[in-house]
């Protein structure tokens, strides 16, 4: 429960998709001049990041990994099918955007057209992308966690996109240097903003150090075992062996 | 340029500047700033783009008649992915800690709205040897601004240059050092990749008044 909640809030604030990363900065930039259309997206960003986080967490975990094909049979065991990821990711990606659009539009037709163009644009926002890569990366190691992983930081990003598009309908009122209008001010925000997110970084260091020695002394035990295991086995056919030359 | 008539060099020298990809587009943002801390992954980063972004216009373009226009995104995404895979590939190969270093950033080049504007914007439309120069001179507009912000956050946040000390060595107190020169820690942090590229756009729409927005 507890590495749930860690998880939780460290993608949201630590590890924020937008401000520690640079993720989904295209659609971040381009689709925040208005509150309204922004938490669409948000929204349609959390959804899809939480459906295709834990998909690709199945298929990194029962395909793609060294050894992940165990279970076709023995023969399969030292397979790698790493390098294929990046293809398999963006190929339930851009399915799961699809099929998204075409649920939307059957059942709610309302929601379809306000979404509208924001949906395919999903499809190549690098958020979702970025989101599976690094699930790969960290090895998150339950389906629990990864979906937990995949909302919580499409949370992290629908919160960037929504402060900035809040921002960027005052600063509308204010006297800004005419070259650095639009564009130039919402970059030196975020970047404002990136510094502010930065002082999460201190909030959840004190947990990792305290958990990790416990880890790594149990897997030594396990070595040995297996150790000893193997030299009772070797001792043993030695001497069946040697029973059957005399 | 001898070589290119007038419109096809406009091709390769108009995105360099007035229409650059990431000041002016908007586009391929999120790669560009996470990995321009220094300058030699900046610089991989650019070379890699400007390979996958040269050869893909060029496959999208010959393919343009066969892709029926419902599935062209995805076509465009496997093209894509599959000239990403032969990028990280090689790099993991030849330069490994390099790869290390830029993780899943060179995944990312796939969703590199820049390769998917093109391909939409240009290639789908044109021939394969146009094609080839948009996605150049495209790739080549990203690479410049990842150059320029790679160079100056490694040179003011480490006061390094490919590694090598530009700036006198901070521990020993030579060069600039020895002057009370202090190396800019901040630089090198996530936010100021968006500061100085906010600079950037400012000082080109100062130079160039009809980039301004209202």
């Amino acid at each position: 429960m507890m590495e749930h909640i860690e998880l939780f809030f460290k993608s949201i604030f630590v590890d924020n998709m937008v401000f520690a990363y640079f993720l989904g900065m295209c659609s971040y930039l381009a689709v925040s001049k208005k509150v309204s259309t922004a938490v669409g997206l948000g929204a349609a960003v959390i959804f899809v990041l939480a459906i295709t986080v834990p998909l690709n967490w199945l298929l990194d975990q029962y395909l793609l990994q060294e050894g992940a094909l165990t279970w076709l049979g023995p023969e399969y065991a030292d397979y790698d099918l790493s390098f294929l990821s990046f293809i398999m990711f963006i190929a339930t990606i851009a399915t799961m955007v699809q099929l998204v659009e075409i649920v939307v539009e059957k059942f709610s037709p309302a929601l379809y057209n306000s979404l509208g163009i924001f949906l395919p644009l999903i499809a190549v926002n690098c958020a979702i992308l970025g989101g599976s890569l690094f699930m790969q990366s960290r090895e998150i190691e339950t389906l629990g966690l990864a979906f937990n992983y995949g909302i919580s930081s499409g949370i992290g990003w629908f919160l960037a996109i929504l402060a900035i598009a809040a921002i960027r309908e005052k600063i509308r009122y204010s006297a800004v240097p005419a070259p650095l209008r639009g564009l130039g001010i919402t970059f030196i925000i975020t970047g404002l903003m990136a510094i502010g997110f930065m002082s999460f970084g201190g909030m959840l260091t004190g947990g990792d150090e305290a958990a990790a020695p416990v880890e790594k002394t149990t897997q030594v035990e396990e070595v040995k075992k297996d150790v000893k295991q193997k030299e009772a086995e070797i001792k043993t056919v030695l001497s069946i062996a040697d029973n059957t030359n005399k | 340029m001898g070589l290119l008539s007038k419109k096809d060099s406009k091709l390769i020298s108009d995105p360099l500047l007035d229409n650059n990809p990431i000041t002016i587009q908007v586009l391929g943002i999120c790669s560009a700033l996470a990995i321009t801390a220094q300058l030699k992954p900046s610089i991989v980063m650019a070379v890699s783009v400007l390979f996958v972004m040269g050869v893909g216009n060029v496959v999208i373009s010959l393919m343009r008649n066969i892709i029926p226009s419902k599935i062209r995104i995805i076509a465009q995404l496997i093209v894509v992915a599959t000239l990403v895979i032969i990028v990280d590939q090689v790099l993991k190969a030849f330069a490994y800690t390099l790869s290390k270093e830029l993780s899943v950033f060179i995944g990312l080049i796939i969703t590199n709205c820049i390769i998917m504007g093109r391909f939409e914007a240009f290639a789908l439309a044109n021939g394969p040897w146009r094609s080839f120069l948009d996605g150049i001179g495209n790739a080549l507009g990203y690479g410049l601004i990842l150059v320029v912000v790679g160079f100056f956050r490694e040179l003011l946040g480490s006061g390094t240059l490919f590694g090598l000390k530009v700036m006198g060595d901070p521990v020993e107190k030579t060069g600039l050092f020895a002057l009370g020169y202090e190396n800019n820690g901040f630089m090198v942090l996530p936010p100021m990749a968006l500061i100085v590229v906010g600079i950037i756009i400012w000082i080109q729409r100062s130079r160039n008044k009809a980039l301004i927005e209202d």
